[in-house]
């Protein structure tokens, strides 16, 4: 395409270039430092009022030096309760990731090792349904064997949005392996289920840590099943922070301390396994 | 191999069978309990059971205002939501491919509002958005610009809301796009370079046309998420002020969770579903139908 060019054109782009190479360097930062500052800005914006006094908050111009306050981190523990709700969401995340990994492992090795198309298109589905449709019939579901208002109800619906995200990371780590790996074992005189447990597993280590975080995140970021499904006993993080701004007045503060101490968590464990999870998010769409 | 049992000889099956089982009851069959509730009158607050009304659901929502409404909200948000992420997701991927100190800083910050609990994040926005004491007025006032009355005003809430999907999501597309342009060939650009293009030439005749197929894919993929959006929705607006921001979603939550009224909003999401499957099916065929040109800008196939 590009040597369809005439000469008169690529003469006339040298002095552009050279501008070019001269201004890039600051442009290149300054657009850099304001996309940086857009997607960081509400976070700072909550760390910095959850310190903050109800009068603080309100106050503009907002103070950007000022006497920080814990209040709001004890009002949110003590009189919201929620310790008691930051255990209901790591009860629900580990029980999902764990019934996730129990049936996800399995598929995804089914999957990467016999190309089970059909099989991954149906585990697939569950990332593309709306929650919506299945929470109706659910509820009803539920309802009848007496299981809402019991974290088995958030734990099962937790892991089929977990699912999905262990299936994705997992079919590639596994496909990955060489296969003479499982052939040495094989011909050693191995089972299959010796070959998975003491050679495929061990190795894959990596690749479940990324599976179990990202679904674990997914389960203690998700809202509308637990809206539903939860009461006052199984509540999670998401549901109680809503609870917050239901009643009369806004607390800002203590609803930034809460925010802060929602998010804190799942932040930590993204930027601990962020290489791989960019693959398992982004859900195949480029290959590798 | 021979003494390999019972689950050697049945791999195949035993393995996925447990994921399928589960899928096949926490989604294959509530999706057909769905079909068949929303052909019933089924209202939980009457206290009768459930009748066979045929398509009578359907007839009422072809006449439902509120209905339409939320169809067209539900676009709506989603063009500008989708649009907006993906020429500045594009844009934002161009400007960081490209070797320099601090890259991978920059990239985990993108991480950051995907990964983080959408309904927390929703309460900063809702504080920053507060048309009096909210920081996004003051800076706009202080500009001497106009102040609107974001989620607040009938006219702005869905964009207002469209703006927080696409904090949240524009890194997505970033990401995405990134990985397409790592996996593109360098030798049209060495060509290019050679020719003596500038850097604008470049994205313009040879980046964006090789960047189709990815472009397309993170698309479709947002296409599929945005119009299921509800936690920053009911959570920041609960559809309001009035109805200006109910979207499907939210509207058959509302039919179902607080009219309890199950056989019209099982109608409602039948419809919704036929909506978000048939985005995904043209994903499924972007997908499996790579023609040449796609097969290029996926290297590695």
């Amino acid at each position: 395409m590009a040597a369809a060019r005439t000469d008169a054109h690529e003469r006339a782009a040298v002095p552009t270039q050279t501008v070019r190479l001269r201004l890039g360097p600051v442009v290149r930062f300054l657009t850099i430092a304001v996309i940086l500052t857009f997607f960081l800005a509400p976070f700072l914006w909550m760390l910095l009022n959850s310190f903050k006094t109800p009068i603080e908050v309100i106050t503009l111009p907002p103070k950007l030096v000022f006497e920080p306050t814990t209040a709001n981190y004890e009002n949110v523990f003590q009189s919201q309760n929620f310790g008691r709700y930051l255990v209901n969401s790591i009860v629900v995340g580990a029980g999902s990731v764990g019934i996730g990994l129990l049936i996800g492992l399995p598929a995804a090795y089914s999957i990467a090792k016999w190309d089970q198309r059909g099989v991954a298109t149906a585990i697939l589905l569950a990332r593309i349904v709306p929650g919506i449709t299945l929470l109706v019939p659910l509820f009803i579901l539920f309802r009848q064997v007496h299981l809402v208002d019991t974290f088995a109800s958030l734990i099962l619906t937790h892991a089929l949005v977990g699912l999905p995200f262990i299936v994705t990371v997992m079919v590639p780590f596994f496909k990955g392996i060489p296969v003479e790996l499982e052939e040495a074992a094989r011909i050693d005189g191995a089972t299959l289920l010796q070959t998975l447990r003491k050679v495929i597993l061990p190795i894959s280590g990596p690749g479940i840590v990324t599976a179990a975080i990202l679904a674990f995140v997914f389960s203690w970021n998700n809202f509308m099943f637990s809206v539903v499904l939860a009461t006052n006993q199984t509540k999670t993080v998401p549901v109680a922070i809503y609870n917050f701004i239901s009643y009369a007045q806004v607390d800002w503060g203590g609803l930034m301390a809460a925010a802060v101490v929602i998010t804190l968590p799942v932040l930590v464990l993204a930027l601990g396994t962020q290489r791989y999870i960019v693959s398992g998010l982004t859900a195949g769409a480029v290959k590798g | 191999m021979t003494e390999g049992g019972f689950a050697d000889r049945h791999a195949r099956w035993l393995f996925p069978a447990p994921a399928l089982l589960f899928v096949f009851a926490l989604m294959v069959f509530p999706i057909l309990y769905t079909v068949w509730t929303s052909l019933t009158g089924w209202d939980l607050g009457t206290g009768r059971p459930p009748t066979f009304i045929g398509p009578g659901n359907y007839e009422n929502l072809l006449g439902d205002e509120r209905f339409r409404g939320a169809i067209g909200r539900t676009l709506y948000f989603t063009v500008i939501a989708v649009g907006i992420e993906v020429v500045l997701g594009v844009a934002i991927a161009l400007i960081l491919n490209r070797e320099f100190r601090g890259r991978r800083f920059v990239t985990s910050i993108l991480l950051l509002p995907m990964m983080a609990t959408p309904v927390a994040i929703a309460m900063v926005w809702l504080l920053m958005y507060e048309p009096t004491a909210g920081i996004v007025n003051f800076v706009l006032r202080s500009l001497h610009l106009p102040t609107p009355l974001w989620i607040a005003g009938a006219e702005s809430v869905i964009p207002a809301l469209a703006l927080v999907d696409i904090w949240e999501w524009t890194p997505m597309v970033v990401l995405i796009t990134l990985a397409g342009l790592a996996s593109l060939p360098s030798d049209p650009f060495e060509a290019a370079a050679i020719d003596g293009a500038s850097t604008l030439q470049s994205i313009r005749l040879i980046t964006l046309p090789l960047l189709v197929p990815t472009i397309v894919v993170a698309t479709l993929l947002r296409l599929i998420d945005a119009l299921k959006t509800f936690d920053i929705i009911y959570t920041m607006t609960g559809g309001g002020p009035g109805f200006s921001s109910e979207t499907l979603n939210v509207f058959s939550y509302q039919q179902a969770f607080q009219y309890f009224s199950f056989g019209y909003a099982s109608s409602v999401l039948v419809v919704f579903f036929a909506i978000v499957l048939s985005i995904s099916l043209v994903f499924t065929y972007v997908r499996r139908e790579p023609p040449s040109r796609l097969a290029v800008a996926d290297g590695r196939r």
